[in-house]
C-alpha cells in the first residue's frame, strides 16, 4: 500500500484495466468508484448491458465465490451489494431505455410465521448482483401473498425462505397450492434457510435448495439458463 | 464475587446449564411465529414447567424467556414497548422457580440478538443498540436475574453494545456468539477473534464462549479454538443437540442423549467450564450430561480427529482461524 496507489485515475485506464479495476472496487465495497467507473465506460459508448454483465456482474460473481467459499462474510458482502447498487441506480433507466435482456426475474419472500429476513436479504442482494430483477415481498408470508406476486409480476422464479424449523413446513403448503392451480412448472421454485438441506428441498417438491446466497445465484442461472434453451428448442 | 455465578465457578469446576427453550416451547403449544416472551404473561404456569424441567434435570443454571425480548424483536409483534416489562416477567418466574431448590441455582437472564444489522452496513446505531440492551437489562434485574446471558451473537459490535448496556445495568454477565458459517460467526468472527475481544472490553463477562450454531462438534472445535489463545476466563460451550432433520413432517434432531453425554464430557475435556445444551436440548439429554459430568473421569484434551470420531464430521473443512485465515483484502489499486 504506497501512497501514490489513490493516484490512479480511473479515466486512464484503458477498458479492460477499468474493468479489472472495477472488479476490485467492487471487492472492496467502494460505491463512489463504481459510479464513477460506470460512467466513464458508458461514456466510452459501452452498451449498458454490457457494463452491468461485464463490469458489474463479473464483479459481483468474485465477491459471490469468495462468500461461498468462507473468504468474505456478510459485512464485505453487504458493502459490496451496496456499492454495485450505486452503480445499477444509473444504468436500471437506461437498460430498459435500451431494450436490453433482462437476466431473469424473481420474487422472494420469508413465509409465513417467519419474521427472519438477514439470509433472504442477503439473496435479494446478491441476485441482484447478477442481473436480475427482484421483488422483495419482506418476511412472514401468507401463500396468497406469493401467488399475487407470481402473477402480477411474472417471475421466471420463486424463492422462499424460513429459518425456523417450525416455519418451514409452510414451504410445501406453498407449492402444494402451485400444484393445485397448475401453476407450479411455470416456475423455478428455489428454497433455503438455516435448518433447511437438499433432502428437504426435494420432499417438498422444490427445484432445488441453496444452501448461500452464493449458491442460490449459480442455481438460479443454471436454471434460467435450462429454461431459456427449453423455450427456444419447444 | 457478590453474585451467585462467581460463587459456583469458584465452587465448582463444571457447572451444567440447561437446553433447548424454543423446541420445548413448540411441544408445550407455542406456534411458529408467535413471540415466546408473551407466554411470560399468558401462561406463567408453562414457563415455570420449562425452568422446572431443565433443574429436576440437573441443571445447575437455566436460562430466561426472554431471548427475543428485546424491542427490535418485540416490534415485529407490536410489542416494541414492552420489552422491559416481559424480560422483567421471565425472570420474576425464574427467580421463584430457583428459589424452590434447596441447591444453589443460577438465573440467567436471556438476551438474544436484536436482529438488526449495524451501521454503517445496517441500519442499528451503536447508541440505540445500548439502549435496547439496557431496557432489557434492567427488565431482567428487576426480575431476580442473578447474571445476564448474551447468546446467539454473531457481529463484534454487537456484542459490545450489550457489554456497555449490561455495565449500565449494573450486572455480572455471561456473553456467548454463535459459530455458523465456516467455523466463524455469520458476520466473519473466528473463535481467536472472540477471545481478544473480550478481553478489551470495560465490563468484561464471567464466561464466554459459543451456543448453537451447526451440531456439536463444530462447537467443541469453537472451544478449542478459545482455549489456543490462553485466555484464563472461563468458557461456555451450549451446542445443539445434532442436526435438524426432516422426519415425516416434523423437525427433529438427531443428537441422541447418549451422543450428548459424550459431547458434554469431551466439551469439558476441551476446556469448558459451563456446558449445556442449545436448540434440540431435551431434559432426557441433560439427564445424561449429568450424569455423565458426575460420574466420569476427565480425560486429556481431545483432539479434532477424536471429536469427530465421537460427535461427527464437522460442517466446514476448516475454522477460519490460524494458517487457514483468508487472504488479505485485495488492495484498493492495483498497478500504479
Amino acid at each position: 500500500m504506497s501512497e501514490d496507489q489513490d493516484d490512479i485515475i480511473l479515466s486512464e485506464l484503458d477498458d479492460d484495466e477499468l474493468v479489472q479495476q472495477m472488479f476490485d472496487d467492487l471487492y472492496d465495497g467502494l460505491k463512489e468508484e463504481i459510479e464513477e467507473g460506470v460512467n466513464i465506460l458508458l461514456e466510452r459508448g459501452w452498451a449498458p448491458y454490457d457494463v452491468l454483465t461485464k463490469a458489474l456482474v463479473g464483479g459481483m460473481t468474485i465477491v459471490g465465490k469468495d462468500f461461498r467459499d468462507g473468504i468474505l462474510f456478510v459485512p464485505e458482502v453487504l458493502l459490496a451489494a451496496n456499492a454495485m447498487k450505486g452503480g445499477m441506480f444509473i444504468l436500471k433507466p437506461l437498460l430498459v431505455e435500451t431494450g436490453a435482456p433482462r437476466v431473469g426475474k424473481m420474487v422472494i419472500g420469508t413465509v409465513k410465521g417467519d419474521i427472519h429476513d438477514i439470509g433472504k436479504n442477503l439473496v435479494a442482494m446478491m441476485m441482484e448482483g447478477a442481473g436480475f430483477e427482484v421483488v422483495d415481498l419482506g418476511i412472514n408470508n401468507p401463500v396468497e401473498n406469493y401467488l399475487n406476486a407470481l402473477e402480477t409480476e411474472g417471475p421466471d422464479i420463486l424463492g422462499m425462505s424460513a429459518l425456523l424449523t417450525t416455519t418451514m413446513p409452510y414451504m410445501k403448503v406453498v407449492i402444494d397450492t402451485m400444484i393445485e392451480q397448475g401453476i407450479r412448472d411455470d416456475y423455478i421454485v428455489l428454497v433455503g434457510g438455516a435448518p433447511l438441506n437438499e433432502e428437504f428441498g426435494k420432499a417438498i417438491g422444490a427445484d432445488a435448495y441453496c444452501r448461500d446466497a452464493a449458491v442460490a445465484v449459480e442455481t438460479a442461472k443454471e436454471w434460467v439458463g435450462r429454461k431459456h434453451n427449453q423455450g427456444a428448442t419447444a | 464475587m457478590s453474585n451467585a455465578l462467581s460463587r459456583m465457578m469458584s465452587q465448582r469446576d463444571w457447572i451444567l446449564a440447561d437446553g433447548a427453550t424454543g423446541t420445548n416451547l413448540f411441544n408445550m403449544g407455542l406456534e411458529s411465529g408467535d413471540a415466546p416472551e408473551f407466554w411470560n404473561e399468558k401462561h406463567p404456569d408453562r414457563i415455570t414447567t420449562l425452568y422446572k424441567m431443565a433443574v429436576d434435570a440437573g441443571s445447575d443454571l437455566f436460562l430466561t424467556n426472554s431471548f427475543g425480548g428485546n424491542a427490535s424483536r418485540l416490534k415485529l409483534h407490536g410489542a416494541q414497548k414492552r420489552a422491559r416489562e416481559l424480560s422483567r416477567m421471565s425472570a420474576e418466574i425464574g427467580r421463584e422457580v430457583a428459589d424452590r431448590y434447596d441447591r444453589p441455582v443460577i438465573v440467567a437472564g436471556s438476551v438474544g440478538p436484536t436482529g438488526d444489522i449495524m451501521a454503517p452496513m445496517g441500519t442499528l446505531t451503536h447508541e440505540l443498540a445500548v439502549e435496547m440492551f439496557h431496557e432489557q437489562a434492567e427488565g431482567l434485574k428487576e426480575g431476580g436475574a442473578d447474571v445476564l446471558w448474551l447468546e446467539t451473537i454473531s457481529a463484534p459490535e454487537e456484542y459490545k453494545a450489550a457489554a456497555e448496556a449490561f455495565m449500565l445495568a449494573g450486572m455480572p454477565w455471561v456473553g456467548t456468539m454463535s459459530f455458523d458459517t465456516a467455523g466463524r460467526t455469520m458476520m466473519g468472527m473466528t473463535s481467536s477473534g472472540m477471545a481478544d475481544m473480550v478481553e478489551t472490553l470495560d465490563h468484561k463477562p464471567l464466561a464466554y464462549g459459543a451456543n448453537c450454531g451447526v451440531g456439536a462438534s463444530d462447537l467443541l472445535r469453537t472451544v478449542l479454538g478459545f482455549v489456543a489463545q490462553g485466555s484464563e476466563r472461563p468458557i461456555v460451550a451450549k451446542g445443539n443437540a445434532g442436526i435438524p432433520k426432516f422426519v415425516d413432517g416434523h423437525i427433529h434432531y438427531d443428537g441422541t442423549p447418549d451422543l450428548m453425554a459424550e459431547y458434554a464430557c469431551l466439551a469439558r475435556d476441551a476446556g469448558a467450564t459451563i456446558i449445556g445444551g442449545c436448540c434440540g436440548t431435551m431434559a432426557e439429554h441433560l439427564t445424561k450430561m449429568r450424569e455423565a459430568l458426575e460420574t466420569r473421569p476427565r480425560g486429556p484434551r481431545p483432539t479434532l480427529d477424536q471429536i469427530t470420531e465421537t460427535l461427527g464430521g464437522f460442517s466446514s473443512d476448516v475454522d477460519g482461524t490460524g494458517d487457514n485465515a483468508p487472504a488479505p483484502r485485495r488492495t484498493r489499486r492495483r498497478g500504479g
